[in-house]
């Protein structure tokens, strides 16, 4: 990675982490965090779903499993919480190095791996709904004791800062996917799986590893929503809404890009928000913005937004060579 | 190096290559010719591990691979081409060429001076950081030969490359593909375009539904009769002949 | 343990309900057959049809089984149009596309019926909603016998209109070779269309079908999607009386696991056929093609 790809990160973050200075109105905080959550599991679906081109309806499975697994370690087994992050990370990677393993051994992609992603995320959904290990219907309540040991703070801005941080580290890994010789290989398998076979890349490796990321990262923003909210149960942890906007922010933002899953979950949120100003209270009118939103981004923008700024940067400038062209015909 | 020992293919019903023998030594350009249909392009992807053969078995370097995957094969010196092309369309020039070159070089700036390299040496170097998903024919079929040999292979199987191209693109190709000979990869190309087989082969070999009916030097195997009914009917090297006789 | 009398009901009362399960497929494998796209939205189409037969019930006093006469061509009418307007043109015909497009729509049709009914669970009563039918020893229920009936109809007729009429011919042409049937001169994507509506017609019966022992919310699609994916796979993606038989099957799945694992687990047992089904063989069991 050169400095060209380090700076733009380095700048958003420093930009996002003065934030709080300015901003006190714990609304507006709840609002960051929470969309930054969002942001982190986006970018965990954007590692499989952008590079890898595996479309998963699931994201949920990952989700699901990081919220819980911190919480049932702390509630029953006394798991400081930094540690019971670690884990649930890991436990993310595994559930997705299990799922990819069963479904792209048995050659699975795209819709179909799509529709097996949703079924397993279901499969978790109702097994937490029963098990009383797992709470059953009535959920998982995480103890209030606020301590920095326990993941929790007095202020909500220190939150914040934690999440960024982790923002901004996913950030970065995907910068260094994109510019590692694993992201070379995952983006050749999504865009051709038996060329890249051809050149001697070993597809099922590649998209088993980026499916163990995927998975660590979205588990990892699962963890920190229940470390925020402090109680989770089923529906939220494993329910579909999770698993479809985590697929939409970086659809809306720039699939496959480094910041678009950022800017999805900025932007849906933010127009979210700007929409209950409007219509005030209609239930689900933010959710009817995100779909629209989806058929018209996949409609008129596919790349998402940073594809859209891409292009008409570019135009801006094929307009300045053509003319630089022009200039020099006339000269001969 | 290479020892393809009866190896069959049958889909179904239908035999595709049925118990074809072949073996290469290094260095050489070797062709694979026969009528459509015949199983050539079936052959190559058992010889590249993308289909298993239902009888036989494959040998590289001594090494039984009739099993292997893909690109465990790649990795020991197997690069192919595609006779459909199958350019990584999102990606550049040199990104595509760089997929494969990563195969011998983990960083990044190896690879993509590797990558570099291989397009200027088929003729991609003013193209590369063009989207692979915009080139012509004749370009995405140099891109297609960069990939290959940017996997540093030992043999490469070329899949009709000069399929499509016109006259002059042929011309600018062939001392490509020559050089990457004289560089000591082993090629065996599937051909239909004849002069180039003369032009380019030391040696042919003959499918024709599913069999190896001939084997030798192109000009011989040319003017066997097995060959020409092959490609011209039954009794076509018959009637030839008299023609022949009777112009003569 | 479990009287045999009681597994057998169970079993007959599955039969029933996965009738309606396999109307639901059935619009989405003729969909799948032709289009070759998943469609997400099918579930929310089938419960903006719910809701259809609800209001009908509700304002003009119309007997559900009546509401599906006028709503076949209504529903059917909505998925022509859906079809040729939306997902078609903004899909560029790219698989992927499709599924985003029709996520999108599912999303933005159940949170209108959100926004427009509330959360509530709302019910339709009828004379006939409880009463059953006696068959030797079995009670059934009367609306479940009818739903069987009506299924397998529905599916005869649909398998009538592909076999027998020039448009069900057309629509066969397209799902076997598009270029082709191009060619010859079918308007492929007015085909599309009429498959499409073809679909949500069946998901008009359906509501029909349903509304007289079932509740809607706008929600409820979410639940049948989920389903019907796992019949139309098991059945063969494409496979008309794959998804009769598929459904059947599942609906007995849903009650026999119903009863020995109860009803919160019930449903798992659905979800873990069609993650085997798909691991295993995703041409599903009664697929046609290998």
């Amino acid at each position: 990675m050169t400095a060209r790809d380090l700076i733009p990160i380095a700048v958003l973050a420093v930009l996002a982490a003065l934030l709080p200075l300015v901003v006190t109105s714990s609304t507006v905080l709840n609002f960051l965090v929470f969309t930054l959550i969002v942001s982190l599991g986006a970018q965990g679906w954007n590692i499989l779903g952008g590079f890898g081109g595996q479309f998963s309806f699931g994201h949920a499975a990952f989700f699901g499993t990081g919220a819980y697994v911190t919480a049932i370690l702390q509630l029953r087994y006394g798991v400081n919480a930094w540690a019971g992050l670690a884990l649930a990370t890991a436990a993310g990677a595994l559930v997705g190095w299990v799922i990819g393993f069963l479904s792209f051994r048995s050659g699975l992609r795209g819709s179909y791996f799509a529709l097996v992603t949703l079924a397993f995320a279901e499969v978790f959904r109702i097994l937490a709904n029963a098990a009383s290990f797992t709470g059953g219907a009535a959920g998982l309540l995480i103890k209030l004791d606020v301590r920095p040991a326990n993941l929790q703070f007095d202020d909500r801005a220190v939150f914040y800062w934690l999440v960024l941080a982790f923002v901004t580290a996913t950030l970065l890994l995907t910068r260094w996917i994109q510019r590692s010789r694993f992201g070379a290989q995952l983006v050749a398998v999504r865009e051709n799986e038996d060329a890249a076979k051809a050149l001697g890349v070993d597809s099922l490796k590649v998209k088993l590893r980026a499916i163990a990321l995927s998975g660590a990262v979205t588990a990892l923003s699962g963890c920190l929503y229940a470390q925020y909210f402090l109680y989770i149960d089923a529906n939220i942890a494993y329910g579909s809404w999770i698993s479809v906007e985590l697929l939409l922010a970086p659809i809306i933002g720039g699939v496959g890009t480094v910041f678009g899953p950022v800017v999805g979950a900025l932007t849906l949120h933010g127009l979210g928000e700007v929409a209950k100003q409007f219509a005030g209270r209609i239930p689900g009118i933010d959710l009817i913005v995100f779909g629209g939103v989806l058929v018209l981004a996949v409609a008129f923008a596919r790349g998402g937004i940073l594809g859209l700024l891409e292009r008409l940067r570019d135009r801006g400038r094929g307009m300045v060579t053509r003319g630089t062209k022009e200039v020099s015909h006339a000269g001969r | 190096m290479l020892a393809v020992d009866g190896v069959s293919k049958r889909f179904g019903g239908l035999m595709a290559v049925d118990s074809a023998t072949l073996s290469l030594e290094p260095g050489g350009i070797v062709g694979l010719i026969g009528p459509n249909g015949a199983g050539k392009t079936t052959l190559f992807s058992m010889i590249s591990g993308f289909i298993a053969p239902t009888d036989g078995r494959i040998r590289f370097e001594g090494t039984d691979i009739t099993s292997e995957e893909p690109h465990r094969r790649a990795e020991r010196g197997i690069g192919r081409t595609f006779q459909i092309v199958q350019p990584f369309a999102g990606l550049t020039v040199c990104e595509n060429i760089a997929v494969g070159a990563y195969l011998r070089h983990a960083k990044r700036a190896d690879a993509t001076a590797k990558a570099r390299e291989v397009a200027r040496r088929v003729g991609l170097g003013a193209e590369l950081d063009r989207p692979a998903g915009g080139l012509t024919v004749a370009g995405r079929k140099r891109l297609e030969l960069a990939r290959a040999l940017a996997t540093e292979p030992k043999l490469l199987l070329l899949d009709e490359v000069l399929a499509g191209l016109n006259p002059s693109e042929i011309r600018d190709i062939i001392p490509v593909i020559r050089g990457i000979r004289d560089e000591g990869v082993t090629i065996l190309m599937i051909e239909h375009v004849m002069q180039a087989v003369m032009n380019l082969c030391e040696r042919v070999y003959v499918l024709a539904q599913g069999r190896m009916i001939a084997e030798g030097r192109p000009a011989a195997v040319c003017a066997d009769a097995r060959v020409i009914e092959a490609y011209l009917g039954h009794g076509a090297a018959a009637r030839l002949k008299a023609e022949g006789a009777a112009h003569g | 343990m479990y009287s045999p009398q009681i597994i057998l009901e169970a079993a007959l009362n599955g039969l029933m309900t996965g009738a309606v399960y396999a109307l639901i497929a059935l619009g989405l494998t003729l969909i799948y057959g032709v289009l070759h796209i998943i469609n997400f939205a099918h579930g929310a189409l089938l419960t903006c049809a719910m809701f259809a037969v609800w209001l009908a019930w509700a304002w003009l006093g119309m007997d559900p089984y009546l509401v599906i006469v006028p709503l076949v061509p209504l529903m059917f009418a909505l998925g022509y149009g859906l079809q040729r307007f939306v997902v078609g043109p903004a899909s560029h015909g790219d698989d992927g596309n499709i599924l985003l497009v029709t996520l999108g729509l599912s999303i933005v049709l159940e949170n209108v019926l959100l926004a427009l009914f509330q959360s509530d669970t709302r019910t339709l009563d009828t004379d006939y909603s409880f009463q059953v039918v006696a068959l030797g020893p079995l009670l059934l229920s009367y609306p479940r016998v009818i739903g069987l009936g009506v299924a397998i109809v529905v599916t005869g007729l649909l398998w009538l209109v592909l076999n027998r009429t020039d448009t069900g011919k057309a629509i066969r042409a397209v799902a076997k070779e598009k270029l082709g049937a191009n060619l010859v001169g079918i308007d492929v994507p007015h085909i599309y269309a009429v498959t499409f509506g073809l679909g949500c017609a069946c998901l008009a019966v359906a509501a029909g079908l349903l509304m007289p022992t079932f509740y809607v919310n706008p929600r409820i699609g979410g639940a049948f999607v989920l389903v019907a994916f796992t019949v139309v796979v098991l059945g063969g993606m494409g496979s008309i009386p794959g998804a009769l038989l598929g459904g059947l099957f599942i609906g007995v799945v849903e009650s026999l696991c119903g009863l020995f694992l109860g009803d919160s687990l019930g449903q798992i047992g659905i979800f873990l056929i069609f993650i085997a089904v798909l691991l295993v063989r995703p041409t599903g069991l009664f697929g046609a093609k290998a």
